[in-house]
């Protein structure tokens, strides 16, 4: 498949994972076939790892918590900071973890229940690890865009309805 | 009405005859009904790119506020000469060369007033914009419109236009992609109009609007790089479509020096600049906008794809148009005419198209759709009118 036709599928099922392969053949004037073919491959080459749903927590019923933290950590000898960065993303409550340049080290994002339940995390397994040197917990207040998405936005379309 | 008899008297005769927009009284219609999805808007769907609105505010926040050259900002001049040369191969020199206007919309007026004495005939390929034949006539020409056929893929056919041309043919109008049909030029009937517009000694506006536009992996291209043909040409363009840019309002005309002089004078006086503000975001969109105009094509393409084969798949046939963001189906199996179509289609299925007739003459047969909307509701729309060709077969059996 073309460079393009290429690009266009991932922009689509960045935008909306749900798109089928039936949908993007009929746009790309291909074969179902074809972009079926052309989507397995971007996921064997492990370029899409996944889709997932986004979510706006503010419409539920139980609000998780979520929180930025900060963590400045001890490099090893060997493996820098891969190797704590690793055992910090088999813990459940992370949702996602960078490597970061400037004032600290690793970027986690911490998912919990309640307040309670991320500050226990924070003190009882983090802080607590050994080559963890300091912590410091933002939480999130409000979530105004999310993976490109406006969250707040709603769809309006004021033109005219029929245009020369 | 006694009222309304009184106000009639003022009105100069030319003026008075000439008809409203034909999409008027459809528009009128159309507002009457609730729930409509509207395949009949000659405008992006996007909002403006982000950048260019938010340049916009910078100028506002210095205060740029005055007015500007009559030629418009020299930075934005230089940017569009800069931006003409690159993508069509054409280099005017932003001093005197290039005028920026309010939309493509003045620049077409200011060139029709500019070149037209009464009597003098503009050829023009139909179906249209609506706004060619009109204009002429307030400029006291005479409006000679070319057919266009699907058969020809809505391309002007050199030997058709030749045959148009009489001693008192003044310019040709050009525009391609066209408005309402989608159609574009191959290069090789480009360089045979150039040739009559060189051989009869014509001036050519050629309207460039929807020029990024377009689907075939070609560069854009114009008439006026050809032999011959820079110092005839008006080059109309604008920041309307291409950079979903409408409500700006900012179009404007590069030619050689004598026309745009004379176009000047006519907009120092009407216009004296176009809006400043606006301006500003011109020049925004021209820095840093391109990747956004980029992908808005990408996506009008998928559209297309969409829209033309759901068309056929229904038996409508359409031929598939490699620029704008229009595509002209052939209404004709049905045994309506444009008018009948669109309007028993919004009435059953409350989907607004807009009939072909509305673009001239030679556009009944066909109603125009706009895809510059969301693929959902060009999904729904299409199933739409399907099952509407359906209810009409079986009312006919
Ligand atoms: C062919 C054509 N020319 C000119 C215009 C006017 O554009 P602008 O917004 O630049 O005045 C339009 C708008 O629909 C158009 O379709």
């Amino acid at each position: 498949m073309k460079f393009e036709d290429r690009k266009y599928i991932l922009n689509a099922l960045v935008k909306n994972a749900k798109t089928t392969a039936a949908d993007l053949a009929e746009q790309l004037g291909a074969s179902e076939q074809e972009v079926a073919a052309e989507i397995a491959d971007l996921e064997k080459q492990n370029i899409i790892r996944g889709y997932h749903a986004l979510v706006n927590e503010d419409n539920l019923h139980e609000k998780p918590v979520k929180a930025i933290i900060e963590v400045r950590v001890r490099p090893e000898r060997e493996g820098g900071f891969d190797r704590i960065a690793r055992r910090l993303s088999n813990f459940p409550q992370v949702t996602a973890l960078y490597l970061m340049s400037g004032g600290y080290d690793l970027m986690l994002e911490v998912r919990g229940a309640d307040l309670n339940e991320v500050a226990s995390f924070v003190s009882s397994k983090l802080a607590t690890i050994d080559g963890v040197l300091s912590t410091g917990t933002h939480f999130l207040l409000k979530k105004y865009k999310e993976s490109g998405v406006m969250l707040l936005e709603e769809e309006h379309d004021e033109r005219l309805k029929i245009v020369p | 009405m006694s009222d309304s008899r009184s106000c009639r008297d003022f009105v100069a005769p030319h003026i008075a005859v000439l008809p409203k927009s034909g999409i008027r009284y459809f528009f009128d219609l159309v507002n009457t009904m609730s729930g409509v999805i509207s395949l009949g808007i000659g405008e992006p769907d996007f909002v403006s790119p982000w950048s260019v609105c938010e340049g916009t505010v910078y100028s506002l926040e210095r205060g740029r506020t005055h007015y500007t050259s009559n030629l418009g900002l020299l930075s934005l001049r230089k940017a569009i000469c800069d931006y003409v040369a690159e993508e069509f191969g054409v280099r005017y020199a932003p001093e005197n060369e290039c005028l920026v206007t309010v939309g493509v919309s003045e620049a077409f007026d200011l060139a029709i007033r500019a070149i037209t004495s009464p009597g003098d005939e503009i050829i023009y390929h139909e179906p249209c914009y609506v706004s060619y034949a009109t204009e002429i006539r307030m400029s006291h020409g005479v409006p000679v419109p070319v057919c266009t056929y699907e058969k020809n893929l809505f391309a002007l056919d050199p030997a058709d236009l030749e045959k148009a041309v009489t001693p008192r043919t003044r310019a040709i109008i050009l525009n391609f992609p066209c408005n309402p049909t989608g159609a574009v030029l191959t290069d090789e009937q480009m360089r045979d109009i150039a040739k009559i517009a060189v051989k009869y000694d014509l001036a050519v506006i050629a309207d460039h609007i929807y020029s990024e536009l377009h689907y075939d992996d070609r560069p854009m291209h114009t008439v006026a790089a050809l032999p011959g043909m820079r110092e005839r040409t008006i080059f109309l363009h604008g920041f309307s479509k291409a950079f979903a840019m409408t409500g700006f309002r900012i179009g404007y005309a590069c030619g050689p020096n004598s026309i745009v002089d004379a176009m000047m004078k006519i907009h120092q006086y009407a216009m004296l600049c176009a809006p400043t503000t606006a301006q500003y975001g011109a020049e925004e969109a021209l820095k840093s906008a391109r990747p956004d105009m980029q992908r808005m094509v990408a996506e009008y393409k998928g559209r297309r794809n969409v829209i033309v084969s759901r068309f056929n798949e229904m038996g409508l046939s359409c031929f598939n148009p490699q620029g704008a963001f229009y595509v002209f189906p052939n209404v004709t199996s049905t045994g309506l005419s444009s008018q009948d179509f669109a309007v028993k289609l919004l009435q059953s299925k409350r989907v607004a198209v807009v009939p072909g007739n509305a673009f001239g003459a030679c556009g009944e047969g066909y109603v125009r759709c706009s895809y510059a909307t969301s693929l959902e509701d060009i999904r729904t729309a299409m199933d739409r009118i399907a099952e509407f060709l359906d209810e009409l077969k079986t009312e006919k059996a």
